[in-house]
């Protein structure tokens, strides 16, 4: 009984620090975005959770090397959400704070779209359907180097539209590339329409299983399964993983929720207290 | 050029484990000893160029020299912003290969032309722009790309090129090679037609016009000295190219002309009209329905050197 109650505090813990993080990711990103006058805030506010765990206590990172040669490598495919990202390596200490305060600026030092010119970036994109291939490319050559560290590619569903992606499933899974996990923020919704109005993925977990990956879905906002999954990757040896994180898009302002204009409005000045006190976050 | 090709890649690879061949699915009876020798470094996509040119930036960005190779545009316009994007915005180091530059593949279509490679690989940022035009420049400019650190495209040719050169030459991108000398009038050349205007150039030269020949293997960065001693000291230039009239080395060569108002000199470009090729016929053949043979190629500089400048 001792021994399960101490893992109930250790999970409590652990996830108020993940609850903590993520809310300094959100409360970062409006602020960002409203700043900037700048769109995606909804896309970010989706993936906040899965970046707090990864960056918590997946990745294997220094914050003090950037380049590391064994570090796993992180892609933001969709690379519109990269407010999200700068937020997370702000906190963890790859760059001054301060520069978040240039995102979208004149002569700022952060793109709208995430840019490999920032340390801990590892990859720019922006154009969807990009992160997969090349993070095969990067599983391959590890794989073929003998190298043990992990490459990781987190998605939307937006970027599985994209006919680059599907090439890149395939082959990942032809080379049995299981140091290559996906990660789907899986919100439903796309830059003109919900998916199901657009391009239904569904059966999306059984068409990947047919792909020859090591498929598991999960809430992409509950830290436990989140910590869960991503510690046990591979699912299967000899498999890539692709994990469907069930998230709402524009999680946490309760008017942006599960809206397809979330994509493109940034709150507005008279909202941005109202906003970052709705997270539980500081003003 | 393309046996010229894999067999120079296979004797670099020998000595250079970073070098992965990533293909989509095209090579047969060529690529064969890349892939028996080097089994951990040949990976076929199959057929999708954009993952093939997206692999290739992967396992570039891990310290590594990766080519990619198929056929005439398939491994540049299918896969355009993969080259844009990752490669070349990363400035991996991709090598990108395409067989049969031209109109090599001939009666096969315009499917299989690469008529717009060179305007439209020029245009992008870090990306090196090679064109040779025998197996002798085939084989320095594969080792040139291979030592050069940062993304190249590398436009092959097909099969039984004629050599131009005679013996080694001195090869080095960036850098023009003149192959004959003369002052009565410049012909500036890239890739395999030019043997055609080196054709050209010897029958003027029996007619009494002395003209210089230029191989323009690199065409980006493209050699300005080069272009700017010939148009002092010839006054006219021909350029040469199986491409679209628009935007390639005709196009830049008129660039840094402008650019250095150049006045006076007297130019001309010869190149494929800006249409879709719709003519069957052997590569031959088809060079000479667009003035590209060696007849046409030197009744073209006569004109220009007998024109008088308005």
């Amino acid at each position: 009984m001792e021994r399960i109650k101490n893992e109930e505090i250790r999970q409590s813990d652990s996830y108020l620090k993940y609850q903590e993080f993520a809310t300094s990711i959100r409360s970062h990103c409006i602020r960002m975005t409203n700043r900037g006058r700048s769109g995606h805030v909804g896309s970010m506010l989706s993936m906040a959770d899965l970046l707090a765990v990864l960056y918590e206590k997946i990745l294997r990172v220094k914050p003090e090397n950037p380049k590391w040669p064994e570090r796993d490598r992180f892609i933001l495919s969709k690379g519109h959400g990269g407010a999200a990202v700068y937020a997370v390596l702000a906190e963890k200490g790859f760059f001054p704070m301060e520069w978040l305060d240039t995102y979208y600026m004149d002569n700022g030092k952060l793109s709208g779209h995430i840019s490999h010119h920032i340390p801990g970036v590892e990859f720019s994109t922006g154009s969807l359907g990009h992160g997969l291939p090349v993070a095969a490319g990067m599983a391959l050559a590890a794989k073929q180097a003998g190298k043990t560290h992990k490459i990781f590619c987190l998605m939307s569903d937006g970027d599985c539209n994209e006919g680059s992606t599907w090439e890149a499933i395939m082959f990942a899974a032809q080379h049995k590339l299981d140091n290559l996990t996906v990660i789907i923020d899986y919100n439903r919704i796309q830059a003109l329409g919900k998916m199901e109005d657009v391009i239904e993925m569904e059966p999306f977990a059984k068409k990947l299983e047919d792909f020859r990956w090591a498929v598991c879905e999960i809430d992409g906002h509950n830290y436990d399964e989140i910590e869960d999954v991503l510690s046990k990757v591979p699912m299967i040896k000899g498999k890539p993983t692709w994990i469907l994180a069930r998230t709402v898009k524009g999680k946490c302002v309760d008017y942006l929720e599960n809206t397809v204009s979330c994509h493109y409005k940034y709150i507005a000045d008279d909202k941005l207290d109202e906003a970052i006190k709705g997270l539980g976050g500081q003003l | 050029m393309r046996a010229t090709f894999n067999k120079t890649l296979v004797e670099l690879a020998e000595k250079d484990n970073r070098i992965f061949m990533v293909l989509a699915d095209i090579g047969y009876g060529e690529i064969e000893p890349f892939a028996e020798n080097f089994p951990d470094r040949y990976y076929n996509a199959g057929v999708a160029e954009q993952n093939m040119t997206g692999i290739a930036c992967g396992v570039a960005m891990e310290g590594n020299i990766a080519i990619t190779y198929s056929i005439a545009n398939f491994p540049t316009l299918r896969c355009l912003e993969q080259i844009r994007n990752d490669v070349c915005y990363h400035n991996a180091n991709v090598k990108i290969v395409i067989i049969g530059g031209g109109m090599a593949y001939g009666p096969l279509g315009i499917s299989h032309h690469s008529t717009e490679d060179l305007a439209i690989m020029r245009a992008l940022p870090n990306l090196v722009v090679l064109a040779p035009s025998d197996c002798i420049e085939a084989k320095a400019a594969t080792e040139a790309m291979i030592a050069h650190n940062g993304p190249v495209y590398y436009r092959c040719g097909y099969k039984n090129e004629k050599d131009i050169h005679r013996g080694a030459i001195d090869f080095k991108i960036g850098k023009a090679i003149e192959v004959t000398e003369g002052n009565d009038a410049t012909v500036i050349y890239t890739g395999t037609i030019g043997y055609n205007a080196f054709e050209a150039v010897h029958s003027l030269e029996r007619q009494g016009i002395k003209c210089r020949l230029i191989s323009m293997h690199t065409i980006k960065p493209i050699d300005k000295e080069a272009i700017l001693k010939a148009a002092n000291e010839t006054g006219a230039i021909v350029t040469v190219e199986e491409h679209n009239i628009n935007g390639g080395l005709g196009s830049a060569v008129a660039e840094v002309l402008a650019d250095h108002s150049a006045v006076g000199v007297k130019f001309k470009r010869i190149a494929l009209p800006d249409i879709n090729v719709s003519l069957v016929g052997s590569q031959e053949w088809l060079r000479g329905k667009y003035g590209m043979s060696s007849d046409a190629i030197a009744d073209t500089v006569k004109a220009l050197v007998f024109s008088k400048t308005s």
